[in-house]
């Protein structure tokens, strides 16, 4: 174990009094940057551009997020945190939060539930394969815009389709614009409509990357379907589903569209129902023009989301690390022969500095 | 060898196409004027102002040096969101239409628009030339059309409830105050158990406007909505009414324009524009009538504005066109291309305009009764900063009590709340 980590030791092999060049030639000092600098040339465009129209608008934002800010005439004065607290201060935006949340539960979770369920159903031997895998996609194609006006009034309190239905049924009619929850189930309804096949269609990917052996193995051990699909399929499409997971909650936290269409004025409701934290925003800076409370909740969007994204990144490692198996060692044992390493090369180092210091006196 | 030279290709290649995207981001289109007293003047506006290019080549062939280029907007919020952005810096067109909606925001920054000569003042009625006068009497904004309002009524729904279906009996019912209205509307709803108006909200904007300061005091800009009592006595009013004669359907919702076919609700307060938004929902239904009366006296709804922005390139020339566009005649035939009712008190002596009848409203003399009702406005409600904001969260206030979220009481406590976080 020990002795496959030991260097080669080369400084032996190479002879004491070689000839070093004098003096390099410029075509090949030339050669040398051009090994060191292109990859970054190459890719600097990227960054460049990201950072005109990622990282000033961000810095910018935070500047003005300390300011009474006119954009019409483009001067603020600075007032420190005072827009942080307002934003902070206002039940309005505890009441947005509380929306946002919800609405991306109620999309995120039944919508990876279905899309599950219909991908495995997807990857059994059906007729007219691509057919069926193209039609789960066709909603994600529509116009979010188009879909939220659709369903906007497929959801009508009076006569809406989904009440007349209702009623017919003798059931009570649900009031889709004046109960919070209801406006959240309706909301969440469009944004479903809209990803499930989406995902559904990642997710057949990665389970046809399964290995058909562990199916044939577990049928021979005598698993049944549904034994197979939990104990093989999902803990295989694990990586996949923290992929799906992260794009669905970056996705849902920034859920602006479909709250905007789903009422005639695109406020979030009379008493809020279905206000989000971007919706919010909007009204803000484009209703209001009150840009320095804008950026200020944009800020705190930002952070809100950064936290959850760090979350997401600690569940995902863990699960990661438990489900690849690569590296069976703990980690206290992995931090031991790390550092066990470092103090061989160290030493290794220094017999050999120390003849080399000699041949040149 | 060969690998070098593509490789430095491709390097010139990146690094140009990097800084072209740069300086495609600064550049912007600017309109020149020519050198030999060539005139290229951009007009914005939006939805329909009946400006027809037959109606600016009048002006073209009349001023040969001048060149017109329109713009339009497909809705008044589009217009919003770029006039504000774009105000103060450059990119405006020379001249640009505001709508009434946001007219109190646009007076914020009345020095950055060239004001309207003193002469042309009179053109207009007294309340729409009040409305855009800035606080140093400076007059910015060139009035085009206005929203006179009637009472718009369904005369087979009436004759069901055993009311009155000639229009001039049943403007002599409703003639009066709030109280009248309402008295009419417990009748209806006593006879048929359906519902007289359409929603609280727009019944109370109808009431609100024909209160001079409601809001806001015009000398300091305080804001004094949630303790005037005018304002707690209209709200008051239009819920006790609203909870029995109310279909209780949102303006502009989707089931709002479903009930103006399906006769859920039998009058609205009607502007002259909503004339054309009635027919457009419900081309089928024949009922539909207008009435020359309005409850509490005369009321306006909506209206538009040019404005020249000061900082344009060809300010002179381009208050030479607002001028001809909002003259009386120019309106008159702005009129009979889009039906803007005229703002100009000389337009309203049209006979174009005082013959202009309405096939889809039973024949109703239109012109006539829209002219009499615009001249029935006494108010110019004071609209300040926080005008929008203020009577949008009312609007909110009245919906949570028409859809059963809140008593109106906990739902008023809520507005005061709301309107103090505004300051």
């Amino acid at each position: 174990m020990t002795s496959t980590l030991e260097r080669p030791t080369r400084s032996a092999s190479a002879p004491a009094g070689a000839r070093q060049p004098r003096r390099i030639g410029f075509g090949q000092r030339r050669s040398a940057w051009d090994l060191k600098f292109s990859p970054y040339l190459y890719i600097s465009p990227f960054f460049i551009l990201f950072a005109i129209t990622g990282l000033f608008p961000i810095a910018y934002t935070a500047v003005i997020s300390f300011m009474d800010w006119d954009l019409v005439r483009n001067s603020g004065h600075f007032i420190g945190f005072d827009q942080y607290t307002w934003v902070l201060s206002q039940p309005k935006f505890w009441v947005a939060l509380r929306n946002t949340f919800s609405i991306f539960l109620l999309s995120s979770v039944p919508q990876l539930i279905l899309a599950i369920f219909i991908a495995a159903m997807l990857d059994q031997n059906i007729r007219a394969k691509t057919f069926w895998r193209m039609s789960v996609l066709i909603p994600y194609v529509m116009a979010p815009v188009a879909v939220a006006l659709i369903f906007s009034n497929m959801f009508g309190d009076q006569y809406g389709v989904v009440n007349t239905t209702l009623q017919n049924l003798g059931l009570p009619a649900v009031p889709w614009h004046s109960d919070a929850l209801a406006s959240h189930v309706a909301i969440a309804t469009m944004v479903n409509f809209r990803w499930t096949g989406y995902n559904t269609l990642i997710l057949l990917a990665a389970m046809q990357a399964i290995p058909r052996e562990f199916y044939e193995a577990a049928t021979v051990d005598g698993a049944g379907k549904a034994r197979q699909f939990f104990s093989i399929t999902l803990p295989s499409l694990k990586p996949t589903l923290i992929f799906v997971i992260i794009t669905s909650t970056i996705g849902g936290l920034q859920i602006f569209d479909e709250p905007r269409m789903y009422d005639q004025y695109g406020t979030g409701g009379a008493d809020n129902q279905w206000l989000t934290v971007t919706l919010w925003l909007y009204n803000i800076g484009w209703g209001e023009w009150n840009f320095g409370r804008a950026a200020a909740l944009a800020w705190i969007l930002f952070i809100i989301i950064l936290a959850i994204g760090a979350i997401n990144m600690f569940v995902t490692r863990s699960l990661v690390r438990d489900e690849g198996g690569r590296d069976q060692r703990s980690r206290r044992e992995r931090r031991a022969q790390a550092r066990a390493a470092k103090q061989r090369l160290e030493a290794d180092a220094d017999r050999r500095s120390t003849p080399r210091k000699e041949a040149r006196r | 060898m060969k690998n070098r030279a593509l490789r430095r290709v491709a390097l010139v290649a990146a690094v140009a196409s990097t800084s072209a995207l740069v300086l495609a981001g600064c550049s912007g289109g600017g309109a020149a004027s020519g050198g030999d007293g060539q005139v290229t003047l951009t007009v914005a506006t939006f939805n329909d102002f009946g400006y027809t290019d037959a109606l600016l080549k009048e002006y073209t062939d009349a001023h040969p040096n001048v060149k017109i280029v329109h713009n339009k907007a497909a809705t008044s919020n589009d217009a919003r969101a770029n006039y504000f952005q774009k105000l103060g810096k450059t990119g405006l067109a020379d001249i640009e239409a505001i709508e009434v909606d946001w007219l109190p925001e646009v007076m914020e920054y009345a020095d950055l628009l060239a004001p309207v000569p003193d002469d042309l003042k009179s053109r207009w009625l007294d309340y729409k030339v009040k409305a855009a006068t800035s606080t140093d009497g400076k007059l910015i904004g060139y009035g085009t059309d206005i929203g006179p309002e009637g009472v718009c009524y369904r005369s087979d729904l009436f004759a069901a409830a055993g009311l009155p279906t000639d229009r001039e009996e049943v403007a002599k019912m409703l003639q009066g105050d709030w109280s009248t209205y309402f008295a009419a509307g417990d009748k209806y709803v006593a006879a048929t158990g359906k519902a007289f108006f359409d929603s609280a909200g727009g019944t109370y904007q109808g009431a609100i406007n024909q209160v001079e300061d409601a809001y806001e005091n015009p000398a300091n800009g305080e804001i004094t909505a949630t303790t005037n009592p005018e304002v707690k006595k209209i709200y008051d009013e239009v819920l006790k009414a609203s909870a029995t004669q109310s279909a209780h359907l949102g303006q502009w919702s989707d089931d709002w324009m479903a009930g103006l076919s399906n006769g859920a609700f039998a009058t609205m307060l009607c502007p002259g524009w909503m004339l054309g938004v009635i027919e457009g929902n419900a081309p089928e239904v024949k009922g539909w009538d207008i009435a020359n009366v309005f409850p509490g006296g005369g009321g306006n709804w909506g209206g538009s504005y040019l404005t020249v922005p000061a900082n344009g390139k060809n300010v002179a020339a381009a208050q030479e066109l607002a001028d001809w566009l909002t003259s009386p005649d120019t309106q008159i035939k702005a009129f009979e291309n889009a039906g803007t009712f005229p703002s100009q008190t000389e337009a309203l002596k049209n006979e174009t305009l005082l013959s202009n009848k309405n096939a889809y409203f039973n024949d109703a003399p239109v012109g006539q009764i829209l002219t009499d009702r615009a001249e029935a406005v006494k108010v110019s409600p004071y609209k300040g900063k926080f005008y929008f904001q203020i009577n949008d969260a009312m609007q909110k206030a009245l919906t949570r009590v028409e859809d059963g979220t809140q008593d109106a009481a906990t739902s008023w406590q809520q507005w005061v709340t709301e309107v103090d976080a505004l300051k």
